[in-house]
């Protein structure tokens, strides 16, 4: 091990990239940060609790993480269901499909945002045949519900097929051979060596949606009380120049947020060491 | 030989689904993409042409649209380059090298995509804005960052910040060492060595984490709009264009900008999907983005 360490050391450039990897970094996202730490801590603890108690901030809240939920959830079993097909079936256009999982990670989210929110309206392709049904999406929170699920989608796609490319069919076979049936070897067998990239992309999907402004705010309506994001929350109150009602949702949404990357990584370990073990 | 193949055959049958449940999960996961996937990009092309072709130029050839187009690409000129030496040398750093906080390091750098884009924008807004510490300072020195170019370059750093660097890092570790020991121990210098050596070997990684960094700067919305104040053909980028057309309910003009991001959105799915193919060996295993 240290022979090892002490050959790689060898390498030339090591001081100079890892001075300018801490400085770019210190510089663009830790100080920013850090600066939103501090301003936080200029609250006193009634005044920040104050502005997170309120009816305002707790609905935005709400709609915020309790969409996100359950937009991750649709995302854990229409990803899953996608992955299944483009991995263990061929059809016309697999490729073409396989590609356009991408397309909320490479459409900017303002024009998703305008498009989901013409598809939804009530005249739109999709709005006129769910309104004839009596369901409205746009402007409603229904509406928030379809733009995070649409930009959580390959999240959980890409996170499980790599998993799912791997897997090995012979124990498939071998448990069909034991006799399991076709829906207990799927349950039993395929399922469980999913589960950690399932979590992970459910996570993954699930933070995506909780921060996400672009793609969501066209279609919200926005209302207060009702369909206001979080992140709309924030903008509304930097725009009032109320910059401590802003820091302070910030700081919770990013508390949050550094709580789930702490799961997703812990997430990940768990499925690496499972998978060493299956090795 | 023929009784073989009929029982692998049967086994094989066992281990997949019957011809109906295959169907539905194709018709589930194909219906699935095109209403949420595919629909909405077809409809920005659809929607931008409603009042025919010369409606769309017109409104590309704005006077604002024109503004927002130049601004969009200048800050995307400024921020991937920035990004692309900061991905290739904490790549380097720690793929290369061993040394304690490794992990730590990496999940630090892999901070922006679990951060909300408004906060992106709010934490500049905090630093350089009217009662900061820097920002008057700066202002007294004829140095505006808030509301001008400069906010909407380091917002869009800020998000784009990850992306070179997590395609490199897996790359350059699977790659290991070994080439470039061998070209010091045959007497080229470090910058020889990184140019001849590791840069070939890791091009198509370079060139498939550039992409997906140029296809997010140049569509940030949600920490650009934080940071620009909004001012028509100055400071607005052309997703806010989008916005403000969009509010306007001149939606001809906001689906024709769209149309340039959502090729520009095309041309990057389609150069990702041909580099994977092509060149899959020689991009790194884990690509999550």
């Amino acid at each position: 091990m240290s022979a090892i360490a002490a050959r790689r050391r060898t390498l030339p450039g090591f001081g100079l990239t890892m001075g300018l990897t801490l400085s770019w970094l210190s510089v663009i996202i830790l100080i920013p940060l850090a600066g939103l730490f501090l301003k936080s801590l200029e609250l006193s603890p009634e005044q920040f609790w104050a502005i997170l108690s309120s009816r305002r901030t707790l609905n935005a809240l709400r709609v915020s993480f309790g969409l996100a939920f359950a937009a991750a959830c649709v995302n854990l079993v229409m990803g899953s269901i996608i992955v299944w097909a483009l991995v263990r079936y061929r059809f016309p256009g697999r490729r073409i499909f396989d590609a356009i999982v991408d397309v909320p990670f490479a459409l900017p989210t303002a024009v998703a945002g305008v498009a989901l929110s013409s598809l939804f309206a009530e005249k739109g392709w999709l709005g006129a045949p769910l309104a004839a049904l009596g369901i409205k999406v746009a402007f409603t929170p229904l509406g928030i519900f379809v733009a995070m699920i649409f930009i959580g989608i390959p999240f959980v796609v890409r996170t499980v097929q790599p998993v799912m490319e791997e897997l090995d069919r012979e124990v498939e076979e071998a448990a069909a051979t034991l006799g399991a049936s076709r829906f207990q070897t799927i349950r039993r067998v395929v399922l469980p060596s999913l589960t950690p990239a399932i979590l992970t992309g459910f996570a993954l999907a699930f933070a995506r949606a909780v921060g996400e402004y672009g793609s969501v705010i066209f279609i919200a309506g926005n209302i207060p009380y009702v369909s206001e994001i979080a992140p709309l929350l924030i903008v509304i109150r930097l725009e009032e120049f109320n910059y401590a009602g802003a820091t302070a949702i910030a700081s919770i949404m990013l508390i949050i947020s550094f709580a789930m990357l702490l799961f997703i990584n812990l997430l990940q370990m768990w499925s690496r060491r499972r998978y060493a073990n299956v090795r | 030989m023929s009784a073989e193949t009929s029982t692998s055959r049967r086994f094989r049958d066992a281990a997949t689904e019957t011809p109906l449940a295959r169907y539905i999960l194709v018709a589930i996961a194909v219906g699935f993409m095109a209403l949420i996937l595919l629909m909405p990009l077809l409809l920005v092309f659809i929607e931008a042409f409603r009042q025919g072709i010369p409606a769309f130029f017109e409104a590309l050839g704005d006077v604002d649209a024109l503004a927002a187009i130049r601004l969009t690409l200048l800050v995307a000129a400024i921020a991937v380059p920035l990004n692309l030496v900061f991905g290739v040398s904490a790549a380097w750093a720690i793929a290369k090298f061993e040394f304690k906080g490794k992990t730590f390091l990496t999940t630090l750098i892999d901070l922006p995509f679990s951060i909300s884009p408004v906060i992106s924008g709010l934490v500049y807004v905090l630093l350089f804005g009217a009662n900061s510490y820097l920002g008057p300072i700066l202002k007294g020195w004829g140095i505006e960052i808030l509301f001008a170019v400069p906010g909407i370059v380091l917002a869009t750093v800020f998000v784009t910040f990850p992306f070179v660097a997590r395609e490199l890092i897996p790359l350059m570790q699977e790659q290991g060492t070994g080439d470039e020991e061998a070209a010091l121990s045959l007497g080229a210098n470090g910058w020889q060595t990184f140019w001849y050596v590791t840069l070939p070997n890791i091009k198509w990684g370079l060139l498939y984490g550039v992409l997906l960094c140029n296809a997010r700067a140049m569509g940030e919305f949600g920490a650009v709009s934080v940071v620009s104040g909004h001012i028509r053909g100055l400071t607005e980028t052309m997703p806010l264009h989008v916005e403000v057309l969009y509010n306007e309910y001149n939606f001809v003009a906001a689906f024709a900008v769209s149309t340039l991001l959502a090729l520009l959105a095309l041309v990057t799915l389609a150069l990702k999907t041909i580099l994977e193919i092509r060149y899959g060996e020689q991009l790194s295993a884990s690509r999550k983005h």
